[in-house]
């Protein structure tokens, strides 16, 4: 048995080989091949592959959608701390990566969450309060995904691209795949983060989506942090370089540019609607908040960071960007922020009128057709519950 | 691996109690007027060379601790490169190993060649600063994810294979911060952080035991550690079996489990009940600060791999541990509370619900024996059977669920071997067959709560 020798830490950073020889140097500010339309600044760039024209109502529509769930989250993170809900993961950065691609989505598009995708949601049409019933714990998540097109909340990191992946073969031998009918040609999209893509599961759908062509997008959110762990840990190139080993193509976005995501993701949805097979699109973007409400960032990470992406925000570069071209004269950002206040009032209001679960219902849906002895059970449970004083009957 | 330099632990190796042995405690405050030991890492002094200026400072310090009742302020004595102090706590607390710990942190700029001439600063502890309070009793209190860590830390000074790995471990600290401190301490390949992909770090943690680590495996919640089953099952347990006996595993796969305040189904599960039928394994289950350190170094000594659950709720509780080192013994249960009248068995988190209820039952006049097995696999059939000959009647309380959890199979094991001296049937209270809603208070309706122990004592001693 070969003796171990106790080395403790690892020389200069590095495990290996040089990486940055072979790929580049690393780049915090998304390397060469980032793909933006708008800068930080809110000036308008143009790219030789992913360039589109956007209208006024398009533009004025994606500030509106972005500021509306950045309110979202910032009412339910509040709510969290009064106790009205057990935990929110925040979103706060990443508002222009869940509205620009949740916009590109078409409604017989199908697309597979994690537990962040609040922006994705509006996008679908979701009420907010029904991700408020699922955090403050009166449902498990309940609105309809046939309904929506969106898949229910799930904390199991990376299983629902597997799940993405098999809906999208579903949907490709439905036969909805390069018909050439715009309201028939469907597509896929799997919200992942950069910490999943590191799941068995995650590489598992890559595979399975090369082999068979399936229409699915694999969108990945690289927020640079997994809880405490960095990006760096996770992946030592460029995430979106990884497709290509999977043997699709794979694209780095800005993900605080919602003109870029928009682009991007829908050409990745129309490749996948013709019948081309599947795309990864990495939005690079920034954790601005914690992991979850029970996470506390400055533990583990500099400020300096944070305040450095601070001038990178998503709705501050379009509503630069608005300004300037006069798209706003008509007191739309007004308008649009007495929207938000009106919309944070129905969360509070309507978040702690949420009706309780009542207490026989854990036996509901554990089966679809109860088995004789888990009805047993309850109705132990039903007669122990009523030996209570004061007990309803 | 034998520490010829411990002076203590020959004595308090195996405690059979719950509570320290005060009497053990005086004979060993006598022993340390008599002599001084240090007691120095086992270094492994080719690598590191230090064992010149080790030897200098330990006779320094020799004569600084001549004295061990006064409470050494932390010194720092300079020699060299490094700096020795003695650890003022322990030096305060009473007992006499002063451990010279190694803080393996690299001074100034990187290091040429990978493991080569590592300069490892020994840093003072930090004072306890409120020894002077705890003073007059004995030991020292703390909570339990920190008794945890003491253990940990404890072995993994004494010995350098053992190693720590997970989610978030290292600058983190632990989602529960039990390795909070360490990665400073013993450098971040030691307490290493992993990708999220908890099959894939399992089997990287079986991989280094068996060429000669002692890996201690965190999963962030024992739920995740379901995408390891496969390298849990047949490499961690089968492969000492598989390969004729060449691959030891003295692994440790730990992670708090259990029901918690509302985190939803997928992180409340019970996996003892999913792993005891793996063979090969063992699994213990901690449920006070005391217990917890004590199971965590014995099962980091231990040539098995052993499975630790901890509970998401117990990580604040507080206990006055002893300050002298102490090992458990991996196989024994313990007994929480004697009595005539039942045998309650249970384990973790419920254990305080069944003191809850025991406290209840005491006033309506019954007198249970309440018994934590702590050794979930294999069970400790000698203290229960010992209280079954006793009492006659038996309870388990468990958070499983009814079906296939570690209540199920000791209800198997008590009737084998202990039928002729049931009085009643053996009740088992146990969750129910459902997943663990995430609303609180339905959350609350599937533990169970100690309202429903008082009512099965009563039913059983009718």
């Amino acid at each position: 048995m070969r003796r171990s020798r106790t080395v403790t830490h690892a020389p200069d950073g590095e495990f290996g080989p040089d990486l940055a020889e072979v790929f580049g140097p690393r780049q915090s500010d998304g390397g060469p091949e980032l793909v933006q339309l708008l800068t930080p600044e809110g000036e308008r760039v143009r790219h030789p592959e992913f360039d589109r024209e956007f209208s006024a109502e398009e533009l004025r529509g994606f500030y509106r959608d972005m500021v509306l769930t950045r309110r979202i989250d910032t009412e339910s993170t509040a709510l969290q701390r009064h106790g009205e809900l057990g935990i929110w993961a925040q979103l706060l950065g990443q508002e222009a990566a869940q509205i620009g691609s949740g916009r590109a989505l078409r409604p017989q598009d199908f697309a597979f969450p994690t537990y962040r995708e609040h922006g994705v949601a509006w996008c679908r049409g979701l009420d907010p309060l029904k991700l408020l019933g699922l955090f403050r714990g009166v449902d498990q998540g309940s609105w309809d995904a046939q309904e929506h097109h969106f898949g229910n909340y799930t904390i199991v990191i990376g299983a629902q691209t597997l799940h993405a992946t098999g809906y999208a073969m579903g949907v490709q031998r439905d036969g909805a795949v390069g018909t050439g009918d715009p309201d028939r040609d469907a597509a896929v999209i799997a919200y992942f983060g950069d910490g999943a893509s590191s799941q068995g599961d995650v590489n598992e759908a890559f595979i399975f989506a090369a082999s068979y062509n399936a229409p699915v997008v694999f969108f990945c959110q690289n927020n640079q942090w997994a809880i405490s762990e960095p990006i760096e840990r996770q992946t030592r190139i460029p995430l979106y370089q990884r497709a290509l080993g999977f043997g699709f193509p794979g694209v780095r976005v800005d993900g605080n540019d919602v003109m870029a995501t928009y682009a991007v993701t829908q050409a990745a949805l129309q490749r996948a609607r013709e019948g081309s097979g599947p795309t990864f699109v990495e939005a690079y973007t920034y954790r601005m908040g914690a992991h979850t409400t029970t996470d506390d960032p400055t533990r583990y990470r500099l400020s300096d960071d944070v305040e450095n992406w601070k001038l990178k925000d998503p709705i501050a570069r379009l509503e630069a960007y608005l300004r300037r071209n006069g798209l706003v004269e008509d007191g739309f950002t007004d308008h649009v922020a007495a929207e938000a206040a009106e919309l944070g009032e129905r969360l509070r209001a309507g978040c702690k009128q949420l009706a309780d679960p009542e207490p026989l219902s854990v036996f509901d849906h554990v089966y679809a057709d109860l088995p004789p002895e888990l009805a047993e059970q309850r109705d132990g449970y039903a007669a122990y519950l009523a030996s209570f004083e004061g007990a309803q009957a | 691996m034998e520490k010829s330099s411990y002076p203590l632990t020959s004595d308090i190796t195996r405690l059979r109690c719950a509570t320290p042995p005060r009497k053990l405690r005086l004979l060993l405050s006598l022993k340390s007027t008599l002599s001084l030991t240090l007691c120095i890492l086992p270094f492994d002094l080719a690598d590191y060379q230090i064992s010149q200026t080790i030897t200098m400072a330990s006779l320094q310090m020799a004569a600084l601790l001549s004295a061990p009742s006064t409470p050494v302020a932390s010194d720092r004595v300079r020699v060299g490169s490094l700096r020795l102090s003695a650890s003022s706590s322990s030096a305060s607390r009473n007992g006499c190993a002063l451990v010279v710990r190694s803080e393996a942190k690299v001074s100034g700029g990187g290091v040429s060649a990978r493991g080569a001439n590592l300069v490892t600063h020994v840093v003072a502890e930090k004072a306890a600063a409120a020894a002077t309070s705890a003073d007059s009793k004995p030991g020292h209190e703390l909570l339990l994810f920190e008794a945890l860590r003491e253990g940990l830390d404890e072995e993994m000074e004494r010995d350098p294979t053992v190693c720590v790995m997970g989610e978030d471990v290292g600058h983190y600290g632990g989602s529960y911060k039990v390795t909070k401190g360490l990665a400073t301490k013993y450098g971040d390949l030691r307490v290493l952080d992993t990708p999220i992909a908890e099959n894939s770090f399992t089997g990287m943690g079986i991989g280094s035991a068996m060429t000669g680590l002692r890996p201690v495996v965190e999963g962030m919640n024992m739920g995740f550690l379901l995408l390891a089953y496969n390298q849990i099952s047949n490499n961690c347990g089968m492969l000492h079996y598989t390969s004729g006996g060449q691959f030891k595993i003295p692994i440790v796969i730990r992670g708090p489990g259990g029901v918690g305040r509302q985190l939803g189904a997928e992180h409340s599960q019970r996996l003892e009940s999913y792993f005891q039928s793996i063979p090969g394994l063992q699994m213990v289950a901690c449920s006070t600060p005391y217990n917890a350190k004590g199971l965590m170094k014995a099962a980091i000594r231990s040539e098995n791999p052993v499975v630790l659950f901890e509970h998401v709720l117990l990580y604040n509780l507080k206990e006055r541990i002893p300050d002298e080192e102490y090992v458990l013994s991996l196989e024994e249960a313990e007994m929480v509370r004697p009595g005539e009248h039942v045998t309650i068995l249970t384990y973790s988190r419920m254990r305080y619900h069944v003191m809850q209820a025991a406290k209840t039952l005491v006033n309506k006049g019954y007198d249970p024996e309440v018994i934590d097995i702590r050794s979930l696999k294999p069970f400790d059939l000698y203290t229960i059977g010992n209280s079954i000959k006793k009492t006659h009647r038996v309870l388990i309380v468990e958070e499983c669920m009814r079906t296939g959890g570690i209540g199920a199979s000791l209800r198997s094991a008590i009737i084998d071997n202990f039928w002729d001296y049931l009085d009643a049937p053996i009740l088992c209270l146990s969750s129910q067959d459902v997943p663990t809603p995430y609303a609180g208070t339905l959350e609350n309706w599937t533990v169970v709560q100690p309202e429903q122990i008082v009512a099965a004592v009563e039913q059983l001693c009718k």
